[in-house]
């Protein structure tokens, strides 16, 4: 089964202008604070991890279409729909029909607060050292990947090196797919706006990601 | 899944209302929520995370050189020293616009976005024309925010793909030596800490 992610958005064309709002602009309807809390609050249970969060946004098969706030109550039903903690049949009935699934940790108002401030670091103890070092040229798989990967379509191929090395990380790869947090080394990799896009990029025009290690190959 | 129990596309805002509203009494029934939370967890992003914090963090890296040194150096440590740490902001980075470089921030693959120091990500950050242009054609991008840089300037794009999360330390504005801190952050927009804006000129607090 081939994996398609529609959220893949760099370098693509036919998006037209960035429309600018103001600093008070959070939202746009009274549903849109819901779908956020309901959001933080569903993963604040531990159902789910955020890689896995992000493979059922955007693997939404109307992905283009959506507003981010809808992306986000869609994915997150996708998510409780997958794991039987909630049926379609309830979603369209508004009421529980199906008993609760028992022991899901539940994120109290008082522990709002404490969840917020401590966040999700996934930054790991390093067991192996680093292949690459600063300055290191290095290129990018070029093949696609039947899973979530957090490479993204224009990086594939392309020639950079490392600008820095930020430590040991939960590689979204795998934990994603519910394999396991698997940390590896992550490197920013910076390439030239030429090597991406070709000769019309300006000479001062540059890019980077963040690429965990097993996205890298050395270049000789 | 069956698309008959999720919103059509185009959906009316009545009708989202209805439907999200309809997921949330499902989830209270079931017990996976604290409806008392849900109202802590807007408030929280609404009125207390924002980009006020970003702010105040900036303007103690342009009095304070020592602070401006360890934000580059360690800006999880420097900007926590302050009081803002968590949620989308576990492994903070600082880069510093200078002179010669003109630093942008983006996530192409979702929404990434330092939440302590800026709160929610604004919708055009998470809309797909600033996601596709911005690493290819960040001059056009910075066009329609009305920011025209120097040609000789470089602009650095940091795309962000993993965990890690980008502010901008914009440049100090000329002419603002004499305004104190406070006045300094009221000078520094949210744009100026994604790289797509600059901040205001001191006359607008003077």
């Amino acid at each position: 089964m081939t994996y398609q992610s529609r959220a893949d958005l760099g370098g693509q064309e036919g998006f037209g202008r960035v429309t600018p709002e103001g600093e008070d602009e959070l939202f746009h309807a009274a549903w849109e604070r819901q779908a956020l809390a309901l959001t933080l609050a569903m993963g604040a249970t531990g159902a789910w991890n955020i890689d896995m969060s992000r493979r059922a946004r955007e693997t939404l098969p109307d992905y283009p279409a959506l507003t981010y706030y809808e992306i986000w109550i869609k994915g997150l039903q996708s998510l409780l729909i997958e794991r039987g903690l909630v049926g379609p049949d309830e979603i369209a009935a508004g009421r529980m029909l199906h008993p609760a699934r028992p022991g899901l940790p539940l994120l109290r108002v008082t522990d709002v607060p404490a969840v917020l401030a401590r966040g999700s670091p996934t930054l790991r103890p390093a067991t192996v050292p680093a292949r690459f070092a600063v300055g290191e040229p290095v290129r990018l798989r070029a093949a696609a990947v039947a899973h979530h990967t957090r490479l993204p379509g224009y990086a594939r191929g392309k020639t950079g090196h490392i600008d820095q090395v930020r430590g040991v990380h939960v590689f979204p790869d795998a934990h994603a797919q519910g394999l396991g947090e698997q940390p590896c080394w992550l490197y920013t990799v910076v390439f030239t706006g030429r090597e991406l896009w070709g000769s019309g990029a300006a000479a001062n025009h540059t890019v980077s990601i963040d690429a965990w290690e097993p996205y890298l190959e050395p270049v000789s | 899944m069956s698309r008959d129990h999720l919103p059509e596309e185009h959906t009316g805002l009545a009708e989202m209302e209805l439907h999200v509203r309809a997921l949330r009494t499902v989830l209270e029934q079931k017990g996976y929520i604290d409806p008392a939370a849900l109202d802590v967890l807007i408030d929280t992003y609404e009125t207390r995370i924002g980009p006020r914090n970003g702010a105040r963090v900036v303007a103690r890296a342009w009095v304070d050189p020592a602070f401006r040194k360890w934000l580059l150096e360690d800006a999880t440590a420097a900007i926590a020293s302050l009081g803002y740490a968590g949620r989308q902001g576990e492994h903070m980075v600082a880069v510093e616009n200078t002179e010669s470089r003109h630093n942008l921030i983006v996530c192409t693959l979702c929404s990434c976005y330092p939440w302590p120091v800026l709160g929610l990500p604004p919708t055009w950050y998470k809309s797909a024309p600033y996601r596709a242009r911005a690493v290819k054609d960040p001059r056009g991008v910075l066009a329609d925010f009305g920011v025209t840089l120097p040609a000789a300037t470089e602009i650095r794009v940091w795309d962000s793909t993993a965990e890690v999360r980008y502010l901008v330390l914009p440049r100090r504005p000329a002419g603002s030596n004499g305004l104190s801190e406070e006045q300094l952050a009221a000078l520094v927009t949210r744009d100026s800490m994604i790289g797509t804006g600059v901040p205001k000129a001191p006359e607008s607090v003077r």
